[in-house]
């Protein structure tokens, strides 16, 4: 397997690592101000697929760059995790939406202490 | 046969255990049959196996029944030898027929089976108690007679009297007790055995194996033990109050059997008394001079059951006069005697209380001599052999004590006399008690009308008498057979004998002389000018036994209570708890504030990780990555 990737920077059409650290970390940043500003759960969970995403790019990119395989063994692990995540997440939202016709979190605030 | 001996036990309790279970189902009467039944066939299997003493090719042996407390080298062990042997005759015996008595007398009660369970539970617990052959299977016979003493005093728990009365015996004998458990844990640092035989053939072979000092504080913890169990000055409040019981349980517990066991436990470690010169004297002068005290109260009291309570500490004090001057087999044989005569008196007045309806005041009875003519006549045996009248049976036991103590000289001189003032009370309020009963004018209750008691309690009453007249012949000066039945069993103790034939007989003149007297100068007062219940002056500092209840109650019980109730309302309600609800509150306080934190705004927990996070990163940054 590692033939592979070191002919993919060796061609020389390769794009530098950090370009792709740089994207992952507007992605990500994009995300984190998506789920802290936007109310909607759903948008909320948009915006969490976004950081997950971003997380993903950084470990492929990495592991391209040091020629490793872990990142990418990590990846398809957090995207089993979140397609979990997303299927539970999403029934819940779907719950509260007929139980309160609406998915605003703010609404949501039953345990307050 | 040792499968006999421990059947002498496991009757009784397995009549316990059945009646435990299913008293009520097996109901009245059939209840009382199977108590009476398990006991009567303990007495008849200890008779069997007491034959071979008798014959002569047996001088006591161990039955080891099971490993107990290995690491302490304690076994569950039983000790069948002549003094063991005596002491079942007697519980067993005298127990039979108390049950028997106890068919008639609780007819109708409606706890009948609880309470033959009960008397079931206190005769297996008394077995388990002389037959033990160490001082732990005594003590734990020790503490179920305590136990059951204190079930049956409470039997009619519905009185608030009787409820207090078995709390009262309970929490006193706790203070004996508690010596007698420091007195066995003295004994097994010295010795490494609580073992009779163990520890008595190490005194025997090993002189000096204890220092005099050690072996006085054993005995006088020991004495408070047998004080507490025994009745004995300062602990005796608590008989008195035990009349709060069925009459039957009086005479079964508080004379015949259980109140011996600190006599019996005396003269089981006479061995160690002997060390104990101080010990000894400390004894004999304790039932001495308790001896002299309840005889007096007895003098003034009306109740009818009391005047026998107080007259049963009395005795028992004789009883400790006797073993304290290591008269052992003559503080035996009086335990015995008094077994006989002092159950019948408590039947007796069980059947004249039957009589009269429930009445117990002397005040309100008199005259029934021709009403209940078996239980007077009975009466009257029991009456002259406490009195000490020759020939029966109190007359030999009495006088042994007193002629052994008279023997022994010295100081003791001053206990023989006062054991002697004591006979001559003794007879006069015996005399005073029997007068005021059944001669004179009826002073009866309207509606009385007194009838004898069934067979089943009069029964028990004739054989009682019989053995109160001719008891007295098993241990006579000229043919002590008791003294020789005993031996091997006080074979380790040098006892004090008795004093030349020519003393003994003016010794026992004298004695003879005192009670006649006692019972002379009575009737003069009672019958011949027909006094009747005195009151005022003298005569309600006896009835109320010289306020000893009261002084106690000032001086040891109301402090007490006062320290507990600082303790458990200051102490441990304020400081105690105090401590814990604060902390408690305090938890609660900071609690609340940080429950502002959970705003339930999922924004908010967002921005709390994500700053998290960050300062995670930064934190990282600054050092280094050396978090790694």
């Amino acid at each position: 397997m590692m033939p592979l990737f070191a002919q993919v920077s060796s061609s020389g059409l390769s794009v530098e690592p950090h370009w792709y650290m740089a994207l992952a970390a507007i992605l990500f940043a994009i995300g984190a101000a998506g789920l802290l500003l936007r109310r909607n759960a759903l948008v909320m969970f948009m915006s969490i697929e976004l950081m997950l995403n971003a997380v993903n790019l950084t470990f492929v990119a990495a592991d391209t760059g040091i020629g490793s395989i872990e990142g990418q063994i990590s990846v398809l692990f957090v995207m089993v995790v979140a397609a979990a995540e997303v299927t539970v997440g999403l029934a819940i939202i779907v719950a509260v939406f007929r139980k309160r016709a609406t998915a605003s979190v703010d609404e949501l605030s039953g345990l307050k202490g | 046969m040792d499968a006999l001996i421990f059947l002498i036990i496991a009757l009784p309790l397995a009549g316990f255990l059945t009646l435990l279970f299913f008293g009520k189902r097996i109901g009245e009467p059939l209840a009382g049959y199977l108590a009476s039944a398990t006991v009567g066939t303990s007495f008849v299997l200890a008779a069997i196996s007491v034959l071979e003493f008798i014959r002569g090719d047996e001088h006591g042996r161990t039955v080891e029944l099971f490993e107990w407390i290995p690491s302490l080298g304690l076994d569950a062990t039983l000790l069948w030898d002549p003094l063991s042997a005596m002491m079942t005759l007697v519980v067993t015996g005298v127990g039979t027929l108390i049950h028997i008595y106890s068919i008639g007398y609780m007819h109708g009660d409606p706890r009948y089976g609880r309470f033959f369970t009960y008397l079931n539970l206190f005769i297996a617990s008394m077995l388990i108690l002389v037959l033990g052959a160490n001082f732990g299977v005594l003590f734990i016979g020790w503490e179920l007679v305590g136990l059951s003493s204190y079930l049956l005093i409470s039997f009619w728990f519905e009185k608030p009297s009787a409820a207090a009365a078995g709390k009262k015996a309970f929490v006193v004998n706790r203070i004996g007790d508690f010596g007698f458990l420091i007195a066995l844990m003295l004994i097994f640092a010295n010795f490494g055995s609580l073992d009779f035989g163990h520890v008595f053939e190490e005194i025997h072979e090993h002189a000096g194996i204890i220092s005099v000092g050690t072996a006085t504080a054993i005995t006088l913890l020991l004495l408070v033990g047998a004080a507490g169990k025994s009745a004995q000055l300062p602990l005796y409040v608590w008989l008195p109050d035990a009349m709060e019981g069925p009459t039957p349980v009086s005479a079964l517990i508080h004379a015949a059997t259980m109140v011996t066991a600190g006599v019996y436990m005396v003269a089981r470690t006479g061995v160690l008394f002997e060390l104990a010169p101080v010990s000894q004297g400390v004894v004999a002068t304790v039932g001495a001079l308790t001896a002299l005290f309840a005889a007096t109260i007895a003098m003034g009291q009306r109740d009818i059951k009391r005047v026998l309570a107080y007259s049963t500490i009395s005795q028992l004090g004789y009883m400790f006069m006797g073993v304290g001057v290591l008269g052992l087999v003559g503080g035996v044989f009086h335990l015995v005697t008094h077994a006989f005569f002092k159950a019948l008196l408590f039947l007796g007045a069980g059947s004249v209380i039957h009589a009269m309806a429930g009445e117990q005041d002397m005040d309100k009875m008199g005259g029934l001599r021709k009403k209940i003519p078996v239980t007077f006549a009975t009466m009257m045996v029991a009456w002259l052999a406490i009195s000490g009248i020759f020939p029966l049976s109190g007359f030999w036991s009495k006088d042994e004590i007193l002629a052994i103590v008279f023997n022994r000289g010295g100081g003791y001189l001053l206990l023989w006399v006062i054991g002697l003032v004591t006979a001559g009370l003794t007879a006069f309020y015996m005399s005073r008690m029997m007068f005021l009963t059944f001669w004179g004018a009826p002073r009866w209750d309207d509606g009385v009308t007194p009838h004898e008691s069934p067979p089943s309690m009069t029964l028990p009453l004739v054989v009682l008498a019989g053995l109160s007249a001719v008891g007295g012949l098993i241990n006579t000066p000229w043919k002590p057979t008791l003294e020789h039945f005993l031996e091997p069993a006080f074979e380790l103790v040098h006892q004090t004998h008795l004093p030349a034939g020519g003393t003994q007989v003016v010794l026992a003149i004298v004695s003879v002389g005192v009670g006649i007297v006692g019972i002379l100068v009575a009737y003069q007062r009672y019958v011949r000018r027909d006094t009747q219940l005195e009151e005022g002056g003298i005569w309600d500092t006896l009835l109320a036994g010289y306020h000893v209840d009261d002084i106690y109650g000032r001086t040891i019980v109301a402090p007490g209570k006062a320290a507990s109730e600082a303790l458990a309302f200051t102490a441990d309600a304020k400081v105690v708890d105090g401590g814990v609800n604060g902390l408690g509150a305090l938890v609660k306080q900071v609690g609340g504030m940080m429950t502002r934190l959970q705003t339930g705004f999922v924004r908010s927990y967002g921005l709390g990780i994500l700053a998290g996070a960050v300062g995670i990163i930064i934190w990282m940054l600054i050092a280094g990555g050396s978090l790694i």
